[in-house]
């Protein structure tokens, strides 16, 4: 094998026909909100936390809707529940609320 | 009713093409790339069918590989295209054919951008008599050089030696055609079967005797895309592109690979070598690659060129069990003489790459 200083990039193909939708469709009908979020990304752009981790419940939302929990995980574990998000969510939503019933449908 | 309305639409896919006299410009890249493919196409138009093809040694590049890259501003390349297009009308042609994709793109841009701005036109024609006293003009036809390949594949087939069939079993090949992304993605109308069902190589592989190969990744990008290339730390994502393709053709088992475009070819082909050394994967049979042919060569091959004179001993994909299959003679000492008989030099043999 040759190190050329590149390798070919991860495929960030999704596909959703292989991820499991039954615990988003939970998450959805306990917290009809989880569908308002139109991705502003305001909830991330007050986060505390995402000054100094990876975190951001804009991300974590669309990576739950394409399937990837994990990926999710990581950008909701550094949350502290401060609740700045719910204070500027154009659309209403209780950020906080919806990041815990995340926590406990996806038992991160 | 209903076949005069398809009639009309598919019209809108058609391309005119004219017959003959054409003012040809090379590429600035593909002579080092595939060094025989435009001569083919100058010996093959010349002097095999008979038609008027004249080129000077005064035109340059379009600045397109510049423009692509940011090195230059697009009234810069426009006046390089102005001054291409006055030497043309110098010399007294009206029809214009280049042999490069991206050029193809550049001046379909340029020409639209012209018909759009007046004002712009008037200002490179200033600029193109201020620095090269030469009179603006543009061209009647634009066309590229595989349009011309496209128009005359029946007069090539007609004078055919080999078809793109296997000699064994009597079946066609299998054939992937890829498109440069300049070609008709940019300006669908100018492309032969535009952006959606372009005909331009398929119409060649199927005049030609071969068997289209239609995978799901058929109209993905090479991965060239200029800067995605050109700084070390971005190959990885033209290499995924290219990646992306031969894993969506594998299972389809292409025995060879068609393109319109300098960087297609290039890509496709090298990168295969660079897969196979990072990921100990090859695409081809028995742990070969798949071959990929500019249409010049594949158009050289049917008609009984030397495989050596098109420069296929400059591939890194070997293209001997290609030309086996088909049948066309080949001698394996001369594989790497120059055309004054002289050793070349033999490239080191490549770890997984057969």
């Amino acid at each position: 094998m040759i190190d050329f200083g590149f390798s070919v990039n991860p495929s960030s193909r999704i596909n959703l026909d292989a991820a499991d939708g039954e615990k988003f469709h939970r998450l959805a009908a306990l917290e009809p909100d989880a569908l308002k979020c139109m991705a502003c990304g305001s909830c991330s752009a007050s986060c505390s936390a995402a000054a100094f981790e990876d975190t951001s419940l804009r991300r974590a939302l669309l990576s739950l809707q394409n399937g990837l929990s994990d990926d999710a995980a990581k950008l909701l574990s550094h949350c502290m529940l401060c609740g700045k998000c719910t204070m500027v969510c154009p659309r209403g939503i209780n950020t906080r609320h919806l990041i815990l019933s995340i926590l406990k449908i996806y038992s991160l | 009713m209903i076949y005069e309305g398809k009639k009309k639409i598919w019209a809108e896919y058609q391309k005119e093409i004219p017959e003959d006299h054409y003012f040809y410009v090379r590429s600035c890249i593909r002579q080092s790339f595939f060094p025989a493919s435009e001569a083919t196409f100058l010996d093959i138009t010349r002097n095999k069918l008979g038609k008027d093809i004249f080129e000077t040694e005064h035109h340059t590049t379009c600045g397109g590989i510049a423009y692509h890259s940011d090195a230059i501003p697009q009234e810069t390349a426009m006046t390089i295209i102005a001054r291409q297009f006055a030497l043309m009308k110098k010399y007294g042609y009206e029809n214009y054919v280049c042999s490069c994709i991206t050029s193809f793109g550049l001046y379909c841009e340029t020409l639209e951008t012209w018909r759009e701005f007046p004002e712009l036109q008037q200002k490179i024609a200033e600029n193109l008599w201020k620095t090269c006293h030469l009179e603006f003009a543009k061209p009647k036809f634009l066309v590229h050089a595989s349009d011309l390949i496209f128009k005359y594949r029946m007069q090539i087939a007609a004078k055919s030696k080999y078809k793109l069939v296997n000699k064994n079993t009597g079946e066609p090949l299998r054939v992937v055609e890829h498109i440069g992304c300049h070609y008709s993605k940019m300006f669908p109308s100018k492309g032969v079967g535009g952006a959606e069902y372009p005909y331009v190589l398929v119409g060649m592989i199927e005049a030609w005797g071969g068997q289209i190969v239609d995978y799901p990744e058929r109209r993905h990008c090479c991965g060239f895309g200029f800067r995605q290339y050109f700084i070390k730390s971005n190959r990885g994502y033209s290499l995924a592109n290219t990646h992306k393709k031969f894993e969506s053709m594998e299972p389809f088992k292409p025995d060879m690979i068609i393109t319109n475009c300098p960087g297609c070819p290039y890509f496709l082909d090298r990168w295969q070598y660079v897969i196979a050394e990072t990921e100990g994967k090859t695409y081809g049979q028995d742990g070969h690659g798949i071959p990929v042919f500019t249409y010049e060569e594949v158009a050289g091959l049917v008609m009984g060129y030397d495989p050596w004179d098109l420069g296929l001993q400059t591939h890194q994909v070997s293209v001997e069990p290609l030309l086996d299959k088909i049948g066309i003679p080949y001698d394996p000492a001369k594989k790497y003489l120059g055309k004054n008989g002289k050793n070349l030099g033999q490239p080191e043999k490549p770890h997984c790459l057969k």
